[in-house]
């Protein structure tokens, strides 16, 4: 594994542990996860026990020890969406995509996270796709865009 | 870039701009807020600087890609001025002929107009839409005027003004003395008095002293910081320098959640122009103010939202609250006197120094002073973000701008500050909104998000649905919001199971109480609010569940049976096609039926139902 960046961006935020969880967001941006070798890498380059990056890592939802699929869908939970029905919606994905929320498919194309809020609630339910927003989602339409996505060859468990 | 090294500096400058803006003849504004970002502003505003380029417009329209005008459900929204015309739901295709008619004659399209979701009347102007009509945006109104990418539109309405006045005319105590005057109450929800909170951390010992803005806005439902940020960075940063100056501060930070990754973008470009022309940075304005600011990202921690969380967050530790027998204003961010508001409160700092605390607070009520922004969302025809004077009914907030229900169904509760708050039934719609009544009837302000939900809606489902957030949200580093929050969780999941009986609700009470009297922090202390407010004015539909077994909205999929009207079903074979499980029955054109063995209970069928022959009991 290419530890190069790992450097760049650790001197971005001057070798400061308090930029901790800002280093983890730009490790994770590059690598589309926090690989082991990189995190220890950064236990040294910051004089910090690897254990207590791993409590940071592991406490916020954000991060992930394992690596992600090409595409990244996002459901958001959050009160708005729910009354709107969402529950249909995450049943939908779950049972096209075969993974449950956290997950990635076997073939790396998809992995299916769930958030609490994306802050879109006018238009909600409202799902997220490689960082693209799409409000008032029904389970039909959802289903739609992942099978444009790659089409429906998610199969089995990652 | 320039520098303002002095008032008089500010002023010239915003003199040339306003003189070099004067000569477009057109402004036509975008709203480039998320919500108008999922229907595709985007591609509109790039079809627009296309169009624009090609018929030669460049030196006479001036085209803007603003933050979020609030009206979300409508988006994308484009707006006209001078004619202020407002066009909704607009999309790539209609470009050229809001060039080519309005534009270049003057001519309203109306097919782009809003309706009024009341009146059923086209209405040209922003002004008269209903949404609007009761709104008094003081705090969100500039954000439909200005890109909140470049700093000299916010100059031109008179930005950095309040830092001027602050920093040229006032003493850090006056400063205070007029935020305390002013009234100003914390709007991330539990309404400390911000003067106050600033002396404290003003008189507090120790050196350096921070100010942080709140921008984890992880209450499920709202997202008036997100717009705020987004759609008008300088207006915080303004709010926070005058903090800075008033408090003693060197260092400030935004703490954003990483969910909000345009509201981090527009925060950065701000603090980087601001440090650019002098704002930031040493000797601000020639005062002797020094004062910078960071960004800090969250890691999607709802917990983090609480003060001392966001802190340890900061620090770059796992985000654990801490008790808060010293407070942070005494010991913050690493040890030392650190003061702590909300976006929204940032916002209002700069109207209260450049307008007076009597002008203020000559909007609001008696003990809660100014506006309010509030999310309206859920199942109301009109959805997006309102700014209204405290005081005002939910009535009218729920009914005059947000229409009203959705397809003619009974509006049944709203809930109002998020999973610390709780559900307000429709006969108390007349409540006046501000800090104390929300309390009053069992809920509260919280940081405003409102969500209307109409007769379709469980209360026992969304208690659950809030306790499982909040469970899931818990850092488990105290047992009673660990553990008593789980237990609440499989109590109410009994229920909604059809396995409640007759101690359900009375355990339920029980440990909902020691969750509250004993939990260390905000989050534990008003987690069963959202129950205990469900068991105020919802509790028949509790016994429902629990003695005969139904569930009276036809929501929990276990107590609910699905069934075909035989006189309604007009044998169409759509259902059949989306039932997953094959589980209906029946000849094209003869009544269908649904074998209960097979059924799932999904509800695809009556969503696909045009006849509304799907039954659900």
């Amino acid at each position: 594994m290419d530890y190069k960046p790992v450097e760049g961006i650790i001197g971005r935020y001057q070798g400061k542990r308090t930029a901790l969880i800002s280093i983890l967001h730009d490790i994770q941006d590059h690598y589309h996860y926090l690989p082991e070798g990189v995190l220890k890498k950064v236990s040294a380059r910051l004089e910090m026990g690897l254990s207590n990056i791993y409590g940071v890592v592991t406490f916020y939802k954000s991060f992930s020890l394992v690596p992600k699929g090409k595409h990244s869908i996002t459901l958001c939970l959050g009160t708005a969406c729910h009354v709107q029905g969402r529950g249909k919606i995450l049943r939908e994905m779950t049972k096209l995509l075969n993974i449950e929320p956290g997950e990635t498919t076997r073939d790396k194309k998809f992995s299916l996270q769930v958030v609490n809020c994306l802050g879109v609630c006018a238009i909600g339910p409202v799902m997220l796709v490689d960082g693209r927003y799409y409000g008032e989602m029904n389970s039909l339409k959802a289903k739609r865009i992942i099978q444009k996505l790659g089409t429906n060859k998610g199969g089995g468990k990652a | 870039m320039r520098r303002i090294r002095t008032v008089f500096d500010l002023e010239k400058w915003k003199r040339e701009i306003i003189a070099k803006q004067g000569q477009y003849e057109t402004e036509i504004s975008v709203c480039g807020g998320t919500g108008c970002h999922a229907y595709g502003c985007k591609k509109v505003k790039n079809e627009l600087v296309k169009a624009i380029r090609k018929n030669g417009y460049r030196s006479k329209v001036r085209l803007k890609f603003t933050g979020c005008r609030g009206f979300c459900e409508r988006g994308p929204i484009v707006t006209i001025q001078p004619q202020g015309i407002f066009y909704q739901r607009v999309q790539e295709k209609d470009v050229p002929a809001i060039l080519s008619e309005t534009v270049a004659q003057g001519r309203v399209l109306e097919y782009l107009l809003y309706e009024d979701a009341v009146t059923k009347r086209k209405v040209t102007s922003e002004k008269d839409v209903s949404f609007y009509q009761k709104q008094q945006r003081v705090v969100l109104e500039n954000n439909g005027l200005i890109e909140p990418t470049k700093i000299e539109d916010y100059i031109r309405i008179g930005g950095y003004q309040a830092l001027a006045k602050a920093l040229g005319e006032m003493t850090p105590d006056q400063i205070i003395d007029e935020v305390k005057a002013a009234g100003l109450r914390g709007r991330g929800g539990a309404g400390f008095p911000t003067g106050i909170k600033w002396e404290g951390c003003r008189k507090a010992p120790g050196f350096p002293k921070y100010v942080i803005c709140n921008c984890d806005e992880g209450d499920p439902g709202a997202y008036m910081d997100r717009s705020l940020l987004e759609g008008n960075p300088n207006l915080i940063l303004e709010g926070m320098i005058v903090g800075a100056y008033a408090m003693g501060a060197k260092q400030g930070f935004i703490y954003v959640r990483h969910e909000y990754p345009l509201a981090c973008r527009n925060a950065e470009t701000a603090i980087s122009q601001a440090r650019k022309v002098g704002l930031l940075g040493q000797n601000i304005m020639g005062s002797g103010l020094d004062f910078d600011v960071e960004i800090a990202q969250g890691g999607g921690a709802f917990v983090c939202g609480e003060s001392t969380a966001l802190i340890a967050s900061i620090e770059g530790k796992v985000g654990e609250p801490r008790s808060k027998q010293t407070h942070t204003v005494i010991q913050g961010l690493w040890g030392k006197p650190t003061n702590l508001n909300n976006v929204e409160t940032w916002a209002n700092i700069p109207m209260i120094i450049q307008q007076g605390s009597q002008w203020f607070s000559s909007m609001g009520t008696e003990k809660s002073k100014g506006t309010k922004i509030f999310s309206l969302v859920g199942q109301v025809k009109n959805t997006g973000l309102v700014e209204v004077p405290m005081g005002i009914t939910l009535k009218e907030i729920i009914f005059d701008i947000g229409g009203g229900p959705q397809n003619g169904k009974r509006i049944k509760a709203v809930q109002t500050g998020g999973p610390s708050g709780g559900c307000i039934p429709a006969p108390l719609f007349d409540l006046p909104v501000d800090f104390d009544s929300l309390t009053q009837v069992g809920s509260m302000m919280g940081s405003g998000g409102m969500i209307v939900m109409e007769e379709g809606t469980c209360m026992v489902d969304v208690a659950k649905y809030f306790v499982h957030f909040l469970q899931e949200e818990s850092c488990g580093k105290c047992l009673p919001c660990r553990e008593g929050l789980k237990r609440m969780g499989e109590i109410l999941e009994g229920i909604t199971d059809g396995q409640g009986n007759g101690e359900s609700l009375f355990l339920l009470e029980e440990l909902a109480q020691v969750v509250a009297d004993t939990s260390l922090c905000g989050l534990g202390k008003t987690a069963p609010n959202p129950v205990l407010s469900a068991l105020r004015y919802f509790r028949p539909e509790f016994e429902a569940h629990i003695e005969q077994k139904k569930c009276p909205a036809a929501v929990c999929t276990p107590l609910i049976k699905y069934a075909i009207s035989q006189g309604g079903c007009t044998g169409c074979g759509a259902c059949q096609k989306v039932c997953p499980t094959q589980a209906i029955a029946g000849e094209r054109k003869q009544p269908h039926r649904i074998l209960a063995e097979l059924c799932g209970k999904c509800g695809s069928c009556r969503d696909i139902c045009k006849a509304n022959a799907v039954l659900v009991q």
